[in-house]
């Protein structure tokens, strides 16, 4: 159908190859800054858009029908998704690309068994069975995720006995088996597809026992193995382009993974084994009710609108109840009256990295007022009210004060060093953790029980009244 | 290529992507990681290519569903990052651009 321009391997298609991939690089450093990052994500289209054009003009790419067909289907699946979906769902959606990306990389390697299993050469065995385990995990671990943002699979931890254990021998089955395809002269296919069948197994028991609190680590975590499993697929193919844009993408992932563990002050085996968040954990003495303040939507308008300073904390609660239009309009009420209106986000406020920046931004909040929270604590001393909405362990002092606290040394948003708080939230129930929070006792806190929506909704209207 | 080319790529690609990644601000983190799996996406090269030498109907149906898979991840990941990235740009708020005239 399309002649074969460039030699596999060739000089020309090399050239090429490095043009897309020093595209990408440029697109990801324009993504530094909310104003040039939609300017690179063309500019890293536009690479990926000359890597696939070389490749179709490689000797030796055929079976037309096929790539039409899977490309023609692939688009429409991509371009009716990403219309579609729903801010609030881009944790699941990137779950989801994340599985794709994995299983497309699982199933390469499996063709690519089937090719080069006539003669072993271990350069390129070994990538192919790497990419094939990796990609195999990815697949499932994010099917799992996936399930569990979506509400498929309970969020809960699911844990089977001796889970430890049963992981363990899984692992060291696969590196055995993967010893004997890669020592043989002729490796078995069905030890392959074993192999593939036993990382599926292990990527779903590996994500099943993690909790929904822990899933901004989760997502990051599979998104860096997919990364790595493309670059592996580029080591057995030769192909310099997925090594390099599969690297790049498992920094990016390695890089998400490591803030949002430090962002919750855990380790990342102490995430993947100890099957922790949403765990029902029980501290201080339960039943005991402890003096609170609780107040309506009215008196906290007077308090907002008569505030010079206020710092809207927004968890993933806000997120669920779809109030983030509604805190904007309650912000819009304030900022006509002269209030400076900031928001303080927790790097684990959404279900993923940077998830409540998004949804906020979605509601038309500008991006300079949306804060992080090493650079708004330093504020919080002088500010007159903290609203907190739908966070919970986020703004837990616990955290800085009882060194027994299940969220000891955890980063949180200092909104007690406030001078007042409101904190809106449907019932004194514990967040993820399972654990009491110390500010809703506070003498300067005050409880706003409400829906998220419905309480800024209400709070906007009393401040336009006033 | 040989090898320790390609481990050579490999781990010079790795500690760009460190340096570049590492000065993301966590507001587009969200952008970063859909970006990202569009890049990743860079597989269904790699569907492309066994699809030439695919015979018989298992291969021929594994390419397929690679290039479908990557396709999602190319046109999905790009078209939704666009998006995202879209709600951060369209802001009337001239004064704290300099770059923007102010109407």
């Amino acid at each position: 159908m399309i002649p074969a321009v460039f030699e596999t391997g060739g000089d020309g298609a090399t050239l090429l190859y490095v043009l897309s991939f020093s595209l990408f690089i440029f697109g990801l450093m324009q993504g530094t800054h909310p104003r040039t990052a939609k300017q690179g994500n063309m500019i890293a289209a536009v690479g990926m858009g000359i890597a696939i054009v070389t490749t179709l003009l490689l000797d030796g790419v055929g079976n037309w029908g096929v790539i039409v067909g899977g490309l023609a289907v692939g688009t429409a699946v991509g371009v009716i998704a990403s219309v579609r979906v729903q801010m609030t769902e881009m944790p699941q959606m990137v779950a989801l690309y994340n599985g794709v990306g994995g299983g497309a990389v699982a199933l390469i390697a499996w063709s690519e068994f089937r090719e080069i299993s006539g003669e072993v050469v271990l350069e390129e065995f070994v990538p192919v069975l790497l990419a094939a385990v990796i990609g195999s995990v990815s697949f499932w671990g994010s099917n799992v995720a996936f399930g569990k943002l979506q509400d498929l699979i309970p969020t809960r931890p699911i844990a089977v006995p001796g889970q430890q254990v049963i992981n363990a021998l899984l692992l060291v089955g696969l590196v055995a088996a993967c010893v004997i395809l890669a020592s043989s002269d002729d490796p078995s296919e069905g030890i392959f597809i074993g192999v593939l069948i036993g990382a599926a197994v292990l990527g779903n028991l590996v994500v099943l026992p993690i909790g929904g609190a822990d899933m901004p680590v989760v997502i990051s975590l599979l998104n860096a193995a997919t990364g790595l499993s493309a670059a592996a697929a580029g080591f057995s193919l030769d192909n310099v382009s997925l090594i390099v844009a599969g690297t790049l993408v498992g920094s990016s992932g390695t890089i998400l993974t490591l803030e949002m563990a430090t962002a919750m002050n855990r380790s990342i085996p102490n995430i993947l084994f100890a099957g922790f968040g949403g765990a029902p954990a029980v501290s201080g003495a339960p039943g005991e009710e402890r003096p609170h303040t609780s107040i309506g939507a009215q008196d906290a308008a007077i308090k907002l609108a008569y505030a010079d300073s206020v710092v809207i904390v927004p968890g993933y609660g806000l997120a669920v109840a779809q109030a983030q239009h509604a805190v904007k309009e309650m912000a819009n009420a304030l900022e006509k009256r002269g209030v400076d209106v900031n928001y303080a986000i927790h790097p684990v406020a959404g279900r993923m990295p940077g998830h409540m920046n998004v949804l906020l931004a979605e509601a038309d909040v500008p991006y300079e007022k949306l804060r992080e929270m090493e650079d708004i604590n330093p504020e919080m001393p002088r500010t007159d009210v903290a609203v907190v909405i739908g966070a919970n362990d986020v703004t837990n002092p616990a955290a800085k004060t009882d060194p027994d606290s299940p969220i000891a040394g955890m980063p949180i948003i200092e909104v007690n060093e406030a001078k007042q708080v409101i904190v809106i939230k449907r019932s004194m129930s514990p967040g993820f953790a399972g654990i009491d929070n110390d500010l809703f006792y506070l003498p300067n806190t005050d409880m706003l029980f409400a829906d998220a929506k419905a309480a800024a909704g209400e709070i906007a209207a009393a401040i336009e009244d006033l | 290529m040989g090898l320790v080319t390609e481990l050579t790529i490999f781990v010079l690609s790795a500690f760009v992507g460190f340096v570049v990644i590492s000065k993301v601000p966590a507001t587009l983190h969200t952008p970063l990681m859909s970006q990202t799996n569009a890049i990743h996406g860079i597989v269904m090269l790699g569907g492309l290519i066994v699809a030439g030498f695919a015979e018989g109907a298992l291969e021929l149906t594994i390419a397929f569903i690679a290039i479908a898979f990557g396709a999602i991840n190319i046109v999905g990941g790009f078209m939704v990052t666009d998006r995202m990235l879209g709600m951060f740009v369209r802001k009337p708020k001239p004064a704290d651009d300099p770059t923007e005239v102010p109407k």
